[in-house]
């Protein structure tokens, strides 16, 4: 039994880690950068820092820098300065790829702030 | 298990049944699915009547499942053989509706994806989050009460269960009317008079949709209720309903007492449209003084009237919660109390509600749902009533 | 095979302990240099309405709320306002006054108290807030407000504020601007109003100017029989 387990644990284990070494998705970083820990780091993390600080900045108005905003601010596409407007933008051209959800933009904007602010004063 | 032959609801009927339940089921699915996509704009709800049509389905049905277990207490704890012979439908049908008022007002939430939510995160001053272990705990009441009954060895804890029901029932029916009396802000609401007024409807609407469903199983199975047992069933109907129209009419005439609650009052039973149209012949008259003459008048009250007197008890039911709950949320509230008041939100107007398709939709949907789960355990299971030569006991 | 499994291993304590080592002390650090001081002290913020200044047909406190919130300012009886101007007549004297109506932030917020999930919340300086990652949608919270201050958000949007996010599904209402005071801003309305009708500030600091206006000037909160203590108060009613 505990051999049929292992046995199928790193079946899974080395299945993964073939198919994450293949066809990586082609990203449009924006300016990219690192500016809280390394690319692996953040893949894995992302989401529990968004998580930890959202919950600090809505419920206890601790607005830290690791802000989903800030996020934004950086890996928004130059072109269209957005992280969500295209197949290959920054957060959905990974989730696509991983199959997850994204639930934040359906109340967030994916616009970096300072593009959405000269586009709001210009109407 | 025992002598009396199992019935079984004819073949063809019972798949033709089953096919226009899961018709109307994924009717409600659809409107489900539209509210999802496009959001709720395509009810008629708005930021005036934030609750309608599915939550007037869906306290029906939860109030009624509370109610219909009566049928299962009297047999139990006040130990009346005829109830008891019932006790097992009547819970069936009580976790049926249940299941379905819940559906119902779950899929209505904005965001019924994130109901686990609900679940994780307890706030214990909202009533909602009480409402939430009430009805679960419910449910699995009424299951073990199920399984005392229907299995032999367990038959001996079916009494205490039955009284663990019993007291369940009333607390969770508490808490249904407890929803509005918490909201002091509301006309209409804010009132200690609506837990009991619940409880009671509960006993009237519930016993009405038992009687609705035992004689339409009854007839699918070509066999005919003992005259003496409808005979008390009937005379209990009629008590259930003077009762429930009497706490209906003390809420109102409270409320008529207080000079700041007169313009309310005024509203829904006379200047209001169709407000007052459905409570005097809706609820009143079709729900009320109709059932009860079917009930009492000498020469009637036979299985055809007493048949038709619960169905108008609950076209009445449905009357009387879209008044309260549409119409209490449609009068404006008092924030300037003394002033003419007018806005661009409503203020000092009475709101408008058009209920859209996609509302009727999803509580029809909520029914099937109940219409389903009684349907398949009927046959699945013996439900039905087995009653033995009648002695008055 | 074992070999990955190890790396696995590896690699997961190393993340774990990074996590551990640098994450959580830098939070602590970080609330410590850059926490607001708002959220946490003994502030409460609120307002003062003077009813006697504010003009009738006067909106550019709701404009400037629409604005700064990305409200579409559209009035249909399913559009979220956060703010609207009230036009009031005493039906035995005649008298008419207008005053903007919004969220009154209690110190016992109804809204509060009924939301099964807790996504409705008074923040330590006093600002009633929905916490739309947790809000479910029940509307509860609007059968309980008493001053109708909430609005149910019926359609998807999109190109939100990124300050302000809103989504459908889950019911909204004024923030005070919380981005804004977070910042050491003011409410968008308060610095809309054109004639000096709202007066915002802390309420439990005695220096500050409403402090010491309420303590000279009548002020009343509305709907004061229900005892939820407003954190917005008005003049002149």
């Amino acid at each position: 039994m505990k051999i049929l387990v292992s046995l199928l644990l790193s079946l899974c284990l080395s299945v993964t880690s073939w198919a994450g070494e293949s066809a990586v998705p082609k990203l449009d970083m924006g300016k990219g950068g690192q500016c809280v820990k390394d690319t692996q780091w953040m893949r894995k993390n992302h989401m529990h820092m968004l998580k930890h600080q959202r919950d600090e900045t809505v419920r206890k108005g601790i607005r830290g820098e690791n802000s989903l905003k800030n996020c934004i601010e950086c890996h928004a596409s130059l072109k269209d300065d957005s992280v969500i407007a295209r197949e290959d933008s920054f957060c959905v051209g990974c989730h696509r790829y991983e199959a997850v959800k994204i639930d934040c933009f359906e109340c967030h904007s994916g616009k970096r702030k300072s593009a959405w602010l000269q586009q709001r004063n210009a109407k | 298990m025992s002598d009396h032959p199992t019935m079984y609801i004819k073949n063809r009927l019972y798949w033709v049944l089953l096919a226009a339940g899961a018709l109307v089921m994924l009717f409600g699915f659809y409107a489900v699915h539209m509210m999802e996509h496009q959001g709720h704009i395509i009810t008629g709800m708005n930021n005036q009547i934030v609750w309608g049509i599915p939550h007037v389905f869906a306290i029906f049905m939860i109030v009624s499942a509370s109610g219909v277990l009566n049928v299962a207490s009297i047999g139990s704890v006040f130990g009346k053989i005829i109830y008891k012979a019932r006790a097992p439908l009547a819970s069936l049908l009580s976790i049926a509706m249940l299941a379905g008022g819940l559906t119902v007002l779950m899929l209505d939430l904005g965001r019924p994806d994130r109901i686990i939510v609900a679940a994780t995160n307890f706030n214990p001053t909202s009533l909602f989050a009480w409402n939430v272990v009430l009805y679960s705990g419910m449910f699995s009441l009424v299951i073990v009460y199920l399984w005392t009954m229907m299995e032999q060895r367990m038959n001996p804890y079916s009494k205490t269960a039955g009284i663990a029901v019993f007291a369940w029932r009333f607390i969770l029916t508490t808490g249904t009317g407890l929803i509005f009396a918490f909201l002091p802000a509301r006309q209409a609401y804010g009132s200690a008079m609506l837990p009991p007024m619940f409880i009671v409807l509960s006993f009237a609407w519930g016993l009405a949709v038992f009687h609705v469903v035992q004689t339409s199983i009854y007839a699918w199975n070509e066999k005919w209720l003992d005259p003496a047992i409808l005979q008390r069933k009937k005379n209990l109907l009629g008590i259930f309903v003077i009762g429930s129209l009497y706490m209906v009419a003390t809420y109102h005439l409270t409320n008529l007492y207080f000079s700041h609650q007169i313009g309310f009052e005024r509203f829904i039973l006379k200047d209001g449209g169709v407000y007052p149209s459905l409570f005097w012949w809706g609820y009143v008259l079709l729900g009320n003084v109709i059932p009860l003459f079917l009930i009492y008048m000498p020469g009637l009250g036979k299985s055809k009237c007493v048949m038709a007197a619960s169905m108008m008890i609950i076209i009445g039911a449905f009357s009387l919660l879209y008044v309260f709950i549409i119409g209490g949320q449609a009068y404006p509230l008092n924030i300037f109390p003394g002033y003419e008041v007018s806005s661009t939100f409503g203020d000092g107007k009475i709101a408008q509600y058009q209920p859209s398709l996609y509302e009727f939709l999803l509580g029809f949907g909520g029914l099937a749902v109940a219409f389903m789960i009684t349907t398949v355990s009927v046959r699945v299971l013996n439900f039905m009533p087995q009653d033995k030569p009648y002695i008055a006991d | 095979m074992s070999d990955i499994n190890l790396q696995r291993r590896n690699f997961l304590k190393t993340a774990a302990g990074a996590a551990m080592v640098s994450v959580a002390p830098g939070m602590l650090l970080f609330d410590v240099a850059h926490g607001n001081p708002n959220a946490v002290g003994k502030v409460r913020w609120g307002m003062l309405i003077d009813a006697e200044s504010c003009k009738p047909g006067c909106n550019d406190c709701v404009s400037a709320c629409n604005k700064e919130n990305g409200l579409s300012g559209g009035t249909a009886p399913t559009d979220s306002q956060w703010i609207r101007k009230i036009e009031i007549k005493d039906v035995s004297t005649g008298r008419e006054v207008s005053l903007p109506m919004m969220c009154q932030h209690c110190e016992h917020p109804p809204c509060v108290d009924v939301c099964p999930t807790g996504a409705s919340f008074k923040r330590v300086d006093g600002i009633v807030l929905v916490d739309k990652h947790r809000c479910i949608g029940c509307r509860y919270c609007m059968m309980a407000c008493p001053y109708k201050a909430r609005s149910f958000v019926h359609e998807p949007l999109s190109d939100q504020n990124p300050d302000v996010p809103r989504g459908k599904g889950t019911v909204e209402s004024c923030t005070l601007c919380v981005h804004r005071i977070d910042q050491g801003g003011q409410p968008a309305c308060a610095e809309a109003c054109t004639n000096k009708a709202i007066l915002f500030g802390d309420l439990n600091d005695p220096n500050s100017e409403i402090s010491k206006k309420i303590h000279e000037v009548a002020s009343i909160q509305l709907r004061a029989d229900l005892g939820l203590n407003t954190g917005i108060r008005f003049q002149g009613l």
